[in-house]
């Protein structure tokens, strides 16, 4: 009984720290509507910095506690400052795009952290003062678990204080409900959203900082904290810090008893939690039903006009030089561009669900990766071959987006995507934990291609005419009843249904498609490598697909190509540099602050404006 | 013959009765007009027969179907028509291409993968369009329109599925006082011409006046009158719930209440 009790202890400790960042989270989203994927990179900063601080300043509570408190002050400042340079410029542009600009800060801070701090995990200090453990029912609980409980408590009684008995308080629970409405109230919106900034990154930066005498500081931290503080921002309800408190009880309590009862799969759980709760509740346990904000996202003109003769011939023309390009440059650009017609395929799946269907997924990576698992799978246990394994990797994708689908179909906008990123996730734990079938962390290896397909150049024809016939039927589909209406759906659910039509039939449908193209490029990517590994289903690989979109142009047909070749070569060219992270991550936010409408989108805008100046 | 036959429609949200007891008819060929003051359970009866709503009580009868219990989209097929209060259009598609969507859908094809959209249906589209003057802008994106065309491409779309009924709730709400009078009068002309029975709600009492065959008056979620507009224009509780003259209001209001007592 004892042992049960320190471990939901243990539970209640782990929840405090990540209500701190997931509370933070929840007040920068419910005010700003940014999906902030930087928030792990500032509890990261915050453990970093508590670090250096703590173990630089003189030994003892005054050093550790102040050394806490002013490196989340210190990223209170650096949240500001990101708010300030980068977003601040694109409060204009589609909600998405502040979502990949945060993510080129994370790729920026993790460099940096890396160059200031070296590789290496660090082991921070304990707590003065409370450094040995207490004796409760018979088992020992460390007294700082107990500091961090009661901390936690201290957070969320002075958050509800500062909502509910404050006007900033008051203006920021107006914004979070009714984002117009503050408009027409006439106060600093610019302010309330660098204080907002402030406030969620301290918050961010305390949780932290706190961290540094439980668990080593790591390189880790950012993406292993983001993904779960995102589930328990869900959770709880967006916007809502009790709602954030309540679910990081659940989560943590679930990881700590979880990991006693099915140690395989506690990755798996907490998604688990996530997918019942929305599927129940879809605006979480205390959050309140947001009005139709999927197709906002992307409106405008986006994909009404067919590709014209011009276009189509440039695009053949593109594509008898690609046919050509093996008899004149070296094997290794063949690779790189096997490489880019994988991503362009894998793009175009998720642009015709997002860009036609204004569905927005987090989690596309989920069908990339079954079907590269599930190619490697059939290959290795199966004995299939190449041809077969290929042949099946659809079906294994567009099985799982037939299961994934028919849930976040009854969800939209920021939820629905939420959703397909804990699916995704689900599908990314079970890669990484269960080891015998998928070789864990490790992955698959011993991929290769049929002794016909094994010349680069053979593989390199085989790709190329897979995914260019994968992305001209998905392109046909777009102009197709189907398509079209999809992209009704977008425009307005209302009117799509009172032309009978069921929508959410539709959208399920689009989600299958979209998984069996994304499959195929997974099968196809794990051949070119020989290797299958969980990267192929992480959140990066599921950003990746979204900067491909969003940077390449979501409102155009090639832009998910532009967008994939860009992401490709950019990133070959810089793995030579040391710090090529930073480097892209700048590239990203450079994209995102110039060109608002993506790569192809802004050259679309300049060629319409100069043929207007020419005219008058 | 009735097209529609609503009887005895009841509904309430929490202790409020916003519908109690409606009946009525909705006859072949008669553009009905639905009248009353804000709140008199105009929009409630408009979404029970729609199904947006499900009443509590009492029957929707369409033809040989009763509509209760079915879903916008199941009303839809059985061949009734919408148009909404604010327009809803797609706005990245084409005038044409807005109707080609219903056609499409009409026909069910929705899910067809292959065929080009924009070649389907076409000349049914251009007729449609063309019976509501809206021809000539075919070509144009619906985000470029002006709010009065589009409810001229709406009224364009709810008729692709050749319906029996067109349900129109405000048709000419947020249109300039002209502008209302001649789309009332093209949908008149419309629905005379294809034998469409059409039930409206509408604020505008000259639109109503002029081009309703008859009229229903809805007052706190009761029937209060029907009858030819001459009839319903001369009838003193209608006029007492427009003006509003006080003291016969208040008798009117004991007398409601004793009668719900």
């Amino acid at each position: 009984m004892s042992f049960y009790f320190a471990q939901f202890l243990t539970g209640l400790a782990s929840a405090s720290s990540l209500f701190l960042v997931a509370s933070g989270l929840s007040i920068i989203f419910g005010v700003t509507r940014i999906v902030n994927f930087a928030h792990g990179s500032f509890y990261m900063l915050g453990a970093f910095i508590a670090y250096s601080l703590v173990t630089a300043l003189p030994h003892g509570p005054l050093g550790f506690w102040g050394g806490v408190i002013i490196s989340a002050l210190v990223v209170g400042v650096i949240g500001v400052v990101m708010e300030i340079l980068v977003l601040r410029r694109i409060y204009q542009s589609p909600e998405l795009f502040q979502l990949v600009a945060t993510f080129g800060v994370v790729l920026l801070i993790k460099d940096v952290a890396l160059w200031v701090w070296g590789p290496e995990d660090k082991l921070g200090p304990r707590a003065p003062g409370f450094d040995g453990a207490v004796d409760i029912f018979g088992s020992k609980v460390p007294e700082y678990d107990l500091v961090v409980i009661v901390l936690g408590l201290v957070v969320l009684a002075a958050l509800w204080l500062l909502f509910n008995r404050t006007r900033w308080g008051a203006l920021v629970r107006a914004a979070t409900e009714d984002r117009e409405m503050l408009g027409a109230l006439g106060i600093n919106q610019a302010l309330l959203f660098t204080s907002v900034f402030f406030l969620g990154s301290v918050l961010a930066g305390l949780g932290g900082a706190l961290q540094i005498p439980r668990a080593s500081v790591s390189h880790h931290m950012d993406l292993a904290i983001i993904a779960t503080a995102f589930v328990v921002v869900v959770v709880g309800g967006m916007g809502s810090i009790v709602g954030a408190f309540l679910a990081s009880v659940i989560i943590s309590e679930l990881n700590a008893f979880g990991i006693l009862v099915f140690p395989e799969i506690t990755l798996v759980l907490m998604f688990l939690v996530m997918v019942v709760v929305l599927v129940i509740r879809p605006w979480g346990i205390l959050g309140k039903p947001e009005g139709e904000a999927a197709g906002e996202v992307l409106e405008g003109e986006t994909l009404s006009i067919m590709p014209g003769r011009r276009m189509r011939l440039a695009l053949l023309g593109a594509f008898a030089l690609l046919l050509v390009l093996p008899s004149v440059v070296e094997p290794f650009y063949l690779l790189l561009l096997s490489e880019v017609f994988v991503f362009a395929l894998f793009a175009a799946s998720l642009h015709f669900i997002m860009g036609n269907g204004g569905m927005v997924s987090f989690g596309h990576a989920a069908y990339f990766g079954l079907g590269a698992y599930g190619a490697a799978m059939l290959l290795i246990y199966g004995d299939t071959g190449m041809e077969l394994a290929i042949a099946l990797a659809p079906l294994a994708a567009g099985l799982g987006a037939l299961i994934f689908g028919y849930f976040c179909v009854r969800l939209s906008g920021v939820y629905m995507a939420m959703l397909s990123l804990a699916f995704a996730q689900i599908v990314w734990s079970v890669a990484f934990q269960s080891t015998e079938l998928t070789g864990g962390e490790d992955g698959l290896v011993g991929v290769w291609p049929s002794p016909w397909a094994s010349d680069r150049i053979v593989y390199y024809y085989l790709t190329l005419v897979l995914c260019a016939g994968g992305i001209l039927a998905l392109w046909r589909m777009l102009y197709a009843p189907f398509g079209y209406t999809l992209r009704a759906g977008r425009d307005s659910p209302l009117r799509v249904e009172a032309i009978g039509v069921n929508l959410r039939q539709h959208r399920w449908f689009a989600f299958v498609i979209a998984g069996l193209f994304a499959g195929l490029a997974g099968g196809l990517y794990g051949f070119l490598h020989g290797i299958v590994e969980p990267q192929a289903v992480d959140i990066p690989r599921s950003i990746d697909a979204l900067m491909m979109v969003l940077i390449g142009g979501v409102q155009t047909l090639i832009g998910p190509l532009a967008g994939a070749f860009a992401f490709v070569f950019l990133e070959n060219r810089l793995l030579a540099f040391e710090f090529w992270r930073a480097i892209f991550g700048l590239i990203i936010i450079g994209i995102c602050v110039a060109m608002p409408l993506g790569i192809v989108g802004s050259l679309h805008r300049l060629a319409l404006r100069a043929a207007a100046a020419r005219a008058s | 013959m009735a097209v529609l036959s609503v009887s005895g429609l009841s509904k309430s949200f929490g202790g409020v009765h916003a519908l109690s007891d409606v009946s009525f008819d909705v006859e072949a060929g008669e553009l009905l007009a639905m009248i009353g003051p804000n709140g008199a359970g105009k929009s409630t009866c408009f979404n029970c027969i729609n199904g947006q709503l499900k009443p509590d009580l009492g029957s929707v009868r369409f033809g040989e179907h009763d509509l209760v219990g079915r879903s916008p989209r199941q009303i839809w097929r059985l061949g009734v028509g919408r148009t909404f209060q604010i327009t809803a259009t797609f706005g990245s598609m084409t005038v044409a291409e807005n109707v080609q969507m219903a056609l499409i859908s009409h026909h069910r094809r929705s899910r067809a993968l292959w065929p080009l959209a924009s070649s389907l249906y076409m000349e049914r589209a251009h007729e449609l369009l063309s019976a509501v003057g809206m021809q000539d802008q075919a070509e144009r994106r619906c985000n470029v329109l002006a709010y009065g065309d589009l409810k001229q491409v709406e009224l364009a779309v709810a008729m692709a599925h050749e319906p029996r009924l067109l349900l129109m709730d405000e048709p000419t709400a947020g249109m300039a006082p002209t502008e209302r009078i001649e789309l009332m009068e093209l949908t008149a002309g419309i629905v005379r011409e294809r034998g469409i029975s059409v039930l409206f709600t509408e604020h505008d009492m000259d639109v109503v006046f002029a081009n309703a065959t008859r009229i229903i008056v809805l007052n706190r979620g009761r029937m209060v009158a029907e009858g030819s507009p001459a009839d319903v224009r001369n009838d003193s509780m209608v006029q007492e719930i427009y003006l509003g003259a006080g003291s016969t209001f208040r008798a009117q209001a004991s007398a409601l209440e004793a009668a719900d007592a």
